[in-house]
């Protein structure tokens, strides 16, 4: 069964603030599809039909940029997506023994999502955290950092309780020199 | 030179709590810069473009070209719009230096792209940032919107006739927005495929029109050479690659991160001295110094390399972004390079068959190997394989693709022979 989706009044005037940030309309594609993922939880083909309309834009079109990005969800995912970063600095710090501990914790391989809809675990490429490695991030948006069993438990029984994740901020580290 | 790192202070990021506040940058003698160059009118824009050209800023981003040199390209205004893409797309593996300027300098970097519309009568900056760093792209809107707030953005600038305005575009995944052409599409709204060059950018670049990109810490360091003028930049650091840099150090080292100092490190201060040595005292394996693509070397080779353009070539690999990855003694660099050739393959835009069908081939020749399925045979196969895709693009992520391979496979044959199969084949 198709479910409808609509823009709310609300994000029709956002949609128009985007739009007038380009010279053309077709530039609002991306940012219009975040929108709608941020809503929906994913950009099926009928939300990408949605996102085509609202833009006056083919559907072929929408459906191709959709489909380029990775972090466009093309079908329903879990609620949170675990998304582990699996590129060489979080590889040689240990990224798959989080992997597996992660399948083993929520009972589910990696690119799988729990029965109950609740989680989602995937292995992406480079997150850009390399010197804080291992790490993941939580469905497109907090990052999580120096991942270890005990914080990977911790981060599953907060998101099960609906605490998600706080900005954890990376502080610069400044060399301590003879002379300050 | 390099030998005054430590008493070097930092610059892009410097210790000063709150810089991020536009305020606090203002107090710390933030936008003078900008503000001098709309109030003396020795600053015209040629006489901006001819002080960064001489400063030598040579691209953060991993290409290394002569900021100001780039900024030259532009044509002559025709009256029609021209615009500057800041490329915060960061997604070479290794790489996550532009999140601190974003998250602790972002004013800096504002500063930098004011001074860079001026240079080159931009109307319009799109600050490209990775769709990941949704945390860093609200750090930035909230900067831009203060910038408005205090009339640095818009139309006026500081009651000068200077006008420019701002805007972020998140990504959404994919490591190929980060090269230009690609960053380019992908702001009209479309696949992340590269066009190819000529037309360059700075002739027929975003919408059509003439387009400069250019690399967030690139544009970081604008400010600090109309402050304090070319000659002060080229006197930190090397004379052929100045300037300070943001290296980001991962891997086996006790204290990873983001550290600020001049180029021209040497490799070794900076895994010892700055970063607390090689976890449990190992000796080290290998060095992957600028992000993935940039050709692995050889822990013995280290001893005396500086992190700079020359200081690398001479060892066979390049600066990149500066995201160095130190490998210890212990590190399987097989599959290491395996998962390289598994990040280009998934990173892989399509778009070129080389590249498309190449990439893909490595990794599954680089599994096998991995796997200890592989044959001695295999080596030749993937030189073969790289042979065929490097120069056959339209861009060079197949090249970078090809780099660890081929170079890993030269400089480390031993570990990679030794997960053949030595097989024999009997002539009947």
């Amino acid at each position: 069964m198709a479910d409808t989706y609509e823009f709310s009044k609300e994000e029709l005037e956002q949609i128009e603030k985007i739009k007038s940030k380009y010279p053309e309309v077709q530039s609002a594609v991306m940012p219009v599809l975040w929108l709608a993922q941020d809503k929906f939880g994913h950009v099926d083909s009928d939300v990408q039909k949605l996102v085509a309309d609202t833009l006056g834009l083919p559907r072929a079109h929408v459906h191709g940029v959709a489909t380029f990005y990775t972090q466009y969800y093309k079908e329903k995912m879990g609620k949170y997506v675990l998304d582990v970063c699996g590129s060489f600095s979080c590889q040689v710090c240990g990224a798959q023994e989080i992997i597996r501990h992660l399948e083993e914790k929520l009972g589910i391989k990696e690119g799988e999502t729990t029965e109950d809809g609740m989680f989602s675990i995937r292995e992406v490429e480079c997150l850009g955290a390399c010197g804080y490695a291992p790490m993941l991030q939580v469905t497109n948006d907090k990052y999580v950092n120096h991942l270890t069993k005990e914080k990977i438990d911790k981060l599953i029984e907060d998101l099960k309780a609906g605490k998600e994740p706080e900005f954890e901020s990376m502080p610069v580290v400044y060399h301590q020199t003879s002379d300050s | 030179m390099a030998q005054d790192w430590k008493s070097f202070k930092p610059v892009l990021i410097p210790n000063i709590p709150d810089l991020a506040k536009i305020d606090v940058y203002e107090k710390n003698g933030g936008y003078s810069a900008i503000k001098k160059i709309l109030t003396d009118d020795k600053w015209d824009s040629q006489a901006v473009i001819s002080e960064v050209k001489e400063a030598n800023i040579r691209g953060r981003g991993g290409a290394g070209f002569n900021a100001g040199m780039k900024w030259s390209f532009m044509p002559e205004p025709d009256g029609g719009p021209r615009y500057l893409a800041a490329n915060g797309d960061e997604s070479e593996p290794g790489t996550f230096k532009d999140r601190k300027i974003f998250e602790f300098n972002p004013h800096l970097f504002i500063e930098g792209c004011l001074i860079a519309a001026y240079a080159m009568k931009i109307d319009a900056v799109y600050v490209y940032i990775r769709g990941e760093y949704r945390e860093f792209i609200n750090m930035m809107d909230k900067a831009i919107e203060d910038a408005y707030k205090k009339g640095y953005l818009g139309k006026n600038i500081l009651k000068s006739d200077f006008s420019v305005d701002m805007y972020t575009h998140s990504g959404a995944g994919a490591y190929i927005c980060g090269e230009e052409t690609s960053l380019m599409e992908s702001l009209e709204g479309k696949r992340g495929y590269p066009r190819v060059k000529p037309p360059f950018p700075a002739q027929k670049g975003l919408w059509g029109r003439p387009t400069t990109i250019n690399n967030i810490e690139t544009l970081a360091n604008v400010p600090h050479v109309i402050n304090n003028g070319a000659s002060w930049y080229k006197s930190i650091g090397p004379e052929n690659h100045p300037g300070p840099v943001l290296y980001g150090i991962s891997g086996h080292v006790n204290k990873p991160g983001v550290y600020e100092f001049p180029a021209g490190m040497k490799i070794t201060d900076l895994i010892h001295e700055v970063c607390g040595g090689v976890r449990g005292n190992k000796g080290i394996k290998a060095i992957i110094p600028g992000g993935a693509s940039t050709p692995p070397i050889r822990g013995d080779v280290i001893d005396g390399v500086t992190m700079d353009a020359d200081g690398l070539r001479e060892v066979g690999t390049l600066m990149g972004t500066a995201g160095m990855l130190v490998l210890d003694e212990d590190t399987d660099i097989v599959d290491v390079i395996t998962r390289i050739s598994h990040f280009f393959d998934h990173e892989s835009c399509g778009q070129c068959t080389p590249c498309r069908d190449g990439t893909g081939w490595l990794y599954k020749l680089m599994s096998k190997i991995n796997n200890g399925e592989g044959e001695m045979r295999d080596l030749d196969l993937l030189i073969d394989v790289c042979n065929k895709m490097e120069g056959r693009t339209i861009c060079a992520l197949a090249d970078a693709a090809c780099w660890p391979v081929r170079n890993a496979v030269e400089r480390f044959r031993e570990d990679f022979e030794a997960k053949c199969k030595k097989t024999v084949y009997a002539v009947a």
